[in-house]
């Protein structure tokens, strides 16, 4: 068993499968108290299906699931001290924003008054201070994002489960709720489990982050270790992007035949003649295949002389000198230093 | 063929395609299009039909000459207070309450398990029972009803069989609503009536009841609600827009049923019927509108109640 006073959550050889639909697949794993931990991995990887089963909407068809130290197998939803922020937030259309939020207090039997109190307060923290009077579809999206937060926190779970909880927001209210759910996260303190399909959302927010693939995890590490070194091909293509050699061509730049892969960023590039790489570090030549213009940053595709393609990103320090005609079709020279490279194990979840 | 081909698609722009830009650069010109049609039915026909009524109901039928007079007044309706008519309202708005309290408890069983657990061809299935009644002709399967509840019928026999009669015999015992056989009493007229209104109660009640996101339930499961508190503080409130609508259906349609009181019951009468009688064979055309106005006051009360309860709140 796991020490009942630092873990949250324990995974013990967990499975659920739908016929013959692994969701999850023979998990193991822990998540400490307090902690800001992500699920990451495409739709269909088993992430939602991890929270669910944490949340007591699914049964593990094997294995066992603790939460707190206390065995979760056969406890309904109701009878967890867990509660969750949903996808579609779900809030009950019939009842005001402030019967929302009170709603956990109300079914607890706590009096109208002090539940109206608390809600209020509630709603404070989430910035919606004076709108409990309001009805649910009065609310822009940001907004009731936030009643659902208000509302699964009113009761003070010991764990906070969010299943994409910034999915249906525009970009710039997404920037702003990872930073406000991160603030909330260390006011409240207890422990946030994230589900997301967005890499970004995972890294910036997370103390660890897993990545999931078919009911597998890849990996489970902090958001550096998980970009800076990926475990398998599956994790450095979904995290970041992907630039994975393998074959002939990695054989020749690493003198091993194994797959490796390089962050686009970490790579410097030059035209053919105007630099030279340093010594002891790894340099290959190609040809620019095609460039996107980012605004802070450009990308470029470059065709290797030795078969296979890398990603190069550069900082626009110097504005956009790079133009797609002069630079098209022009032989480079890319270099890296040797302990950027990381080599790969295939996808733990096979393929 | 190629002139018609030109007219169609070709350089010239075909008249078709002419008329087609005029109107979609004017989209309230089409919207006029398409309501004046309706517009004038409702308008014209039908509500110009129910002031007709609502004005003859102001006129009275002179006692000796047996002619209309066409001169306002409420004696009409004063008639309408007497012992006797107050009798035949009251029974009519009781079977109306009682129909449409017993669709809705068949009703909301059968609507949520269609709506939340019955698969792809349970619910088809679901779909066609609920609704195949009403292919049928109205009064054949009131007449199916009259011989499976008489005295010699086929609900006799089984119940007989199955040595049950002792609980027919215990129905038809009570007081008011029993009678010499099922096909003669309330209790009889009440089934048929149920019987042919449930499609209008089972369909609203599925609809309100589909739109419940499995996740409100599973968010009120997570707040610590037990089953049985999920399902009173949230799925009933939001399936009564549904029970409204459907209770809307059964109950005024019981109103102004007179064919089912007719050829099923204790033969006393109700509103229908009365307007049925009043109209033909008595000729009191004033008396028989203000009988029909009876279920439209009855029906924008009952309306105003159920707004009142918050019935549509959660529309």
């Amino acid at each position: 068993m796991t020490d009942a006073t630092s873990t949250a959550v324990s995974f013990r050889q967990v499975s659920r499968h739908y016929g013959d639909v692994r969701a999850a697949d023979n998990l193991t794993f822990d998540i400490a108290d307090g902690e800001f931990f992500s699920m990451l991995g495409p739709s269909g990887s088993g992430k939602t299906t991890c929270l669910r089963l944490i949340a007591g909407f699914e049964q593990p068809t094997s294995g066992d699931v603790f939460i707190h130290g206390k065995l979760m197998t056969g406890v309904p939803p109701y009878d967890r001290d867990v509660n969750t922020v949903f996808q579609d937030y779900a809030l009950f259309p019939h009842m005001t924003i402030g019967d929302n939020v009170a709603y956990g207090p109300m079914i607890r039997g706590v009096p109208r008054e002090e539940r109206q109190r608390r809600a209020e307060e509630m709603l404070s923290m989430v910035a919606l201070g004076g709108l409990g009077g309001r009805k649910p579809s009065q609310l822009s999206g940001g907004q009731r994002q936030r009643v659902a937060l208000a509302r699964a926190l009113i009761n003070q779970p010991s764990v906070l489960l969010l299943d994409e909880p910034l999915g249906a927001l525009d970009l710039k209210l997404r920037e702003q709720m990872q930073v406000e759910l991160k603030s909330i996260q260390r006011r409240v303190g207890i422990t946030f489990i994230y589900v997301t399909h967005d890499q970004g959302e995972a890294l910036s927010m997370s103390d660890r982050v897993a990545v999931f693939n078919k009911g597998c995890i890849e990996q489970i590490g902090s958001p550096t270790e998980i970009y800076e070194h990926p475990a398998t091909t599956f994790v450095a293509g979904f995290v970041g992007i992907s630039n994975i050699l393998s074959g002939p061509v990695a054989a020749t730049i690493q003198g091993a035949p194994r797959a490796f892969s390089i962050r686009p960023e970490k790579i410097t590039m030059a035209f053919e003649g105007d630099a030279a790489p340093p010594s002891g570090s790894c340099a290959v030549r190609g040809t620019i295949d095609s460039l996107l213009y980012l605004g802070a940053a450009t990308r470029f595709n470059v065709a290797l002389n030795d078969g296979g393609e890398l990603t190069v990103i550069e900082q626009n320090r110097a504005g956009g000198n790079r133009s797609v005609s002069a630079t098209q079709g022009r032989p480079v020279i890319l270099w890296w230093e040797r302990g950027h490279m990381q080599a790969m194990a295939d996808s733990a979840a096979g393929s | 063929m190629t002139a018609a081909t030109v007219n169609g698609s070709g350089t010239a722009p075909g008249t078709l395609r002419r008329l087609s830009t005029y109107l979609y650069l004017r989209p309230r010109l089409v919207l006029m299009l398409l309501l004046v049609p309706p517009l004038l039915w409702l308008g014209v026909i039908y509500l110009g039909s129910l002031f007709a009524l609502l004005a003859q109901s102001f006129f009275y039928v002179d006692d000796f000459s047996g002619l209309t007079v066409y001169e306002p007044t409420l004696r009409t309706y004063a008639e309408l207070f007497r012992a006797a008519n107050i009798t035949i309202i009251l029974r009519t708005v009781m079977m109306a309450g009682v129909v449409t309290l017993i669709s809705a408890a068949i009703a909301f069983p059968l609507a949520y398990y269609m709506a939340r657990y019955a698969g792809v061809r349970a619910k088809a299935f679901f779909y066609l029972a609920v609704m195949l009644p009403l292919w049928s002709n109205y009064l054949v399967r009131v007449y199916a009803w009259k011989l499976i509840l008489a005295k010699e019928g086929a609900l006799t026999w089984i119940f007989d069989k199955i040595h049950m009669s002792w609980l027919i015999d215990g129905m038809l015992a009570l007081p008011v609503v029993g009678g010499p056989s099922l096909s003669s009493s309330y209790i009889g007229t009440c089934v048929v009536f149920v019987y042919i209104w449930l499609p209008f109660m089972v369909l609203p009640i599925q609809a309100a009841l589909e739109r419940v996101p499995r996740s409100l339930l599973e968010a009120s499961a997570d707040l610590g609600a037990k089953p049985a508190e999920t399902f009173r503080k949230v799925i009933v409130p939001l399936s009564i827009p549904g029970i409204a609508a459907g209770s809307i259906f059964t109950f005024s349609l019981t109103l102004g049923d007179y064919i089912i009181p007719n050829l099923v019951g204790s033969s006393r009468p109700f509103i229908g019927m009365v307007v049925y009688a009043q109209q033909g064979t008595a000729g009191n055309l004033p008396l028989a509108a203000a009988f029909a106005m009876v279920p439209v006051i009855v029906m924008a009360g009952y309306l105003a109640l159920a707004k009142r309860f918050g019935a549509f709140d959660a529309l």
